[in-house]
Order: structure tokens, then sequence, then C-alpha cells
């Protein structure tokens, strides 16, 4: 079939940040207020999958009243199938730092992490060295304001922001309790602003370029471009910085390898998307006036008619298994019995019906789980045995 | 003093002895000891003036932080979709092969640690795998042969 729609392919993150100093100086002389002002107009929301307003949690922490803040940039990047902050850390480390020092200045805060996942430790001695250059022109510019790498060590729930700050304070990283939210109780019980690595070099495009720039890219709700990983069957891997909105159909024509089944979106806590619904999913977030709308990490993981469903999802549970923090009791033991649900009804152990109860069973985790991985263990679930259910008996 | 509570007492003195520095101390003995021996646990515990206990459990936690001695260098490769859907059980078979080692087991010389791990971020270039700090993608079971003879070669322990 023809190309009837061209994807919206732009070239921000990735664009030269050699006036990094010239865009720090710049933004440290507009009014604080001003500066969040223009970060809420832009809409830009949180790049690491859960979309949280980036100007709003700026606010938020502002307003925090403490002698001690925090900046974290989040890049414990776990989602399988993700791989775009790597990117964004080695080839455009300094709008990174540059974004962290603005939050810092706006917020308050006098200190940032990069709490950086211990399998990209490669990454440590080229960021290092960023790190270094920039404190030396923020010395110059009389900017109070220090950056470090934080270790991780293998460990997916630490992407989760309260999980991180636990880890970060030297205990295992089981989420805590929302609220308080990190915009009052922290890092340490600090306000902390954290944000996703992609969001902090988005803000960089948005104080370089003004708020309309990128409010003027993509589509209501779900505004400015978004970095993809896609990976899978595809004639293409790699990184793609796309408007928000497309059409997953849209995407497949230019992804696919002709023979696409199936699109997992936003990786494993995300959700499967077959052929038949290709034309109806959108890619941004909720509140799209029609159709499907997914909102994703940028994982993008395409299918196509060789792979076995129950693979895929004996693939994800087997991962959700093993990373699940183990801290409440419908995560820690839901993730265990849909493994061993999935394999017996594949054996024929259990009749068919048995996936309506394990279907249950992912909704009761939805519900009661702490944090967002137990919750979002329904989303693969359901839509792989809800679409490919002939898959998981035979 | 011995090397184990020397290697701790200089960890604590550049990172500090508080609990938010634990992840660092431990994360300097894994580096230098290839594990965290029980040993070393309860040094840490003493130098930094917590219980044990919490030093055990917050090591326990985390997949780089073995607990279990672990060869000079560290094989992870790994098992998430896109490196299983593109071969990762033929890298595995070929370095099995080779070392004559099973997933978790070590080589008797002490040199090679087999383990699988989850998503490397290298789906791209699946499938991919981790030689202590180092990446290696795109693999193929000849690829794996060509690297892993590489390391054999390097001066020994």
């Amino acid at each position: 079939m023809a190309n009837a729609y061209q994807l919206k392919r732009a070239d921000f993150v990735f664009r030269n940040e050699n006036d990094y100093e010239k865009i720090l100086s710049k933004t440290l002389k507009r009014d604080k207020q001003d500066i969040i002002n223009e970060l809420i107009s832009s809409e830009l929301k949180g790049r690491g999958g859960a979309g949280f307003p980036t100007g709003l949690k700026w606010k938020l922490t502002s307003e925090s009243k403490s002698e001690e803040k925090y900046v974290i940039c989040n890049a414990d990047e776990g989602e399988p199938g993700t791989f775009k902050d790597r990117e964004i850390l080695s080839k455009v480390p300094y709008k990174v730092l540059t974004a962290m020092a603005v939050c810092g200045h706006v917020i308050g805060a006098k200190k940032g992490f990069i709490y950086l996942r211990g399998e990209y430790k490669f990454l440590q001695k080229e960021l290092n060295k960023a790190i270094e250059e920039f404190k030396y022109f923020c010395n110059e510019i009389k900017l109070d304001f220090d950056i470090e790498i934080f270790m991780g060590s293998g460990a997916y729930i630490c992407g989760e922001e309260t999980a991180l700050m636990e880890s970060m304070e030297g205990k295992r990283g089981e989420p805590r309790n929302k609220p308080p939210f990190p915009t009052t109780d922290g890092y340490m019980g600090k306000p902390t602003v954290i944000n996703n690595v992609e969001t902090l070099a988005h803000t960089f495009t948005i104080f370089k370029y003004g708020a309309k720039k990128f409010y003027d890219l993509g589509v209501q709700y779900s505004r400015g471009t978004k970095l993809f990983s896609v990976s899978g069957d595809t004639p293409k891997p790699g990184i793609y910085e796309l408007e928000l909105g497309m059409s997953l159909q849209d995407f497949v024509y230019e992804f696919g390898d002709g023979d696409t089944k199936a699109v997992q979106v936003g990786g494993a806590s995300g959700f499967l998307v077959p052929r038949k619904k290709f034309k109806d999913a959108a890619i941004g977030f909720k509140g799209k006036l029609t159709g499907i709308s997914l909102p994703t990490g940028g994982s993008m993981m395409l299918f196509n008619s060789s792979r076995s469903m129950f693979n895929v999802l004996d693939n994800y549970l087997e991962f959700f298994r093993e990373e699940s923090c183990g801290q409440c009791t419908p995560c820690r033991v839901g993730c265990q019995q849909l493994l061993l649900g999935i394999k017996a009804v594949k054996r024929g152990d259990k009749p068919a019906s048995y996936l309506e109860k394990l279907m249950r069973l992912t909704e009761t985790m939805q519900y009661t789980a702490k944090c967002g991985l137990g919750q979002s263990v329904a989303n693969s679930f359901s839509s792989i045995v809800g679409n490919f259910r002939e898959e998981m008996i035979y | 003093m011995n090397p184990t509570q020397s290697l701790i007492k200089d960890l604590a003195e550049k990172y500090g002895r508080k609990r938010e520095n634990l992840l660092p101390i431990l994360q300097g003995v894994v580096k230098q000891e290839k594990y965290l021996s029980e040993y070393s646990m309860v040094e840490i515990a003493r130098e930094i003036d917590i219980p044990a206990a919490e030093v055990y459990g917050t090591a326990t936690f985390y997949s780089f932080l073995e607990a279990k001695k672990m060869g000079k260098y560290v094989i992870r490769v790994c098992r998430t979709i896109t490196c299983a859907m593109k071969g990762k059980t033929q890298v595995i078979f070929a370095i099995q092969d080779m070392l004559k080692i099973k997933i978790g087991e070590t080589t008797p010389d002490g040199r090679f640690s087999l383990l699988e791990t989850n998503c490397l971020g290298w789906c791209h270039k699946a499938p991919a795998m981790l030689i202590n700090d180092e990446v290696y993608t795109d693999l193929t079971p000849e690829k794996v042969r060509e690297i892993l003879s590489a390391y054999m070669k390097k001066n020994h322990l």
C-alpha cells in the first residue's frame, strides 16, 4: 500500500548543543516565574512514560519551603525496548546538565544528581568529563550548582521515582507510598524535582526556541516531539524523533517489515496492539478526542507473524517476576501466579477458562499494587491474552 | 588490618559513613573483590555503624551486587524480549560450549562467570551482552567466539 501519510520527523533533541553556555546564561537572567510559565505553556509532559506536566512539577517544588532541595535526572532507563536516554547522555549531555542547572535555579536547589543505571556504567567516564567542564562554566558565571553521578546497580524498579530515592539513600529500592510526593518529600525528605533524561533535554529546546515552537508540534494534549526507540521485527531499528499524535498504522507503514502482526507500545508495562487495531490507535497522552490513545516512554517493539505471542508474554512475566521489588503482596505473588498460570494453561493442566481468572488477578493488581510496576502488568497481560487468546491455549 | 578491611575503610573515607553512602561502598567492594562476602558485609556494617542485616538486605536487592564469588570477567547476556527474539539462546550456547559452564556458573580457573540479565538497553542492536562494564552488540555465535577468544588470550589472573 502506498505511503499515504508521512510521519512527522523532527530534529530537536540531537541538534547540536554548542550554544549551551549562551542558553544557560540567557535563561538564568530571566524571572523564575517566567521560566515556569513558559514550561507550563509549552505543555511539556514527562517523557519517562507517566506524563506528568513538567512545568507544574517545577512550580510545585519551587513553592515548597525548604533550605535544601534537589534536582535528579532519572537515567535508570530499564523499560524493555527503551534506549533513547543512553543516546541523549552520550550525544548531547550538556543539554541535560543545562536543564538541571536551570531547574536548580528555579526551585532553589544547589545540588543535582544523575541516577545512572548500572548497565550504562560505560557512560560514566565521558559524562563525568562533561560535568567537570560544565561545573567550570558554572563557576565562571557564579552559579552555585553542583552535579554528580549516582550509579545504580541493576534494578528496574529504581526507575520508579521514589524507589530511586530510596536507592540513593542507601536502601532497598522499594517504592514509597504517595502522597507525599517528591515535590515536598523527595530525596532525604527534601523537596525534589525528578525528571527523565529526555524531559530535561526537551526543556533545553524550549529555553532555546521558546514554548510556542514546541507547542506547535504534536496534537492536542500531546504537544511536542518524542524520541521513539524502535526495535524488534523492523528493517530499521534505532532512535527516531517524531511528533506526538501519529497513528500506529502510519508508524507501521514506516517501520514495519510488511508482515507486522502486533506492536508493543510502551515496553513490557505498556500495551500490545494487534494489526486490526493499528488504525484506531494513536500515540499520545490520554485526552485525545478520537480512538485509543497510548501513552508511551517511547518503546516501540514490532512483532511479525513468525512470533508466538505466548513466548512474548512469557518473557514479560519472567521479567516482572524478577523485577518486582517484593514489597507488596499483589505484585510479588501476582507476577509469580500469572507466570505459573499461563504455563499451566499452555501445558493443558488448567482449562482455557483459567485465563479469565488470571485476567481478574491482573485487575486486582491494577487496583491494589503499590506502584506502577504491579499496576501496569495488567496492560500487557490483558492486551496480549485478550487479542491472542488462541495462542495462549494451543 | 586485612585487605578487605582496608578497602572498606578507604571506600568509607572516600564516600562518607552515612547510610546514603552505602551503595557506592558496596559497588566499590564488588569492583575489587568481585562479590560481597558475608565477611565484607559485616565489616561494612561495622564501618558505617548500621546493622549487618540492613547491609545484607540492601545488597541482595540489587542484581549487580553479587553475594556469590564471581569470575574476573562477568558475562551478562540480555534475555529480554528483543534479544530473545534475535538469537540470545544461540549466543548463550556458544558461550557455554566454549567455557564449559552453565548459566550461573564460574569457570574453575575463576576467570569467567556466565549470567543472564534483564534488558540492557541495546534492543536495536540485539542480541547484546556485557562483559564487566563493556558492551557487545549485534552478537552471533561466531562473533561471541571471537570476543571470548580475545579475553582468553589476555594475561592470566
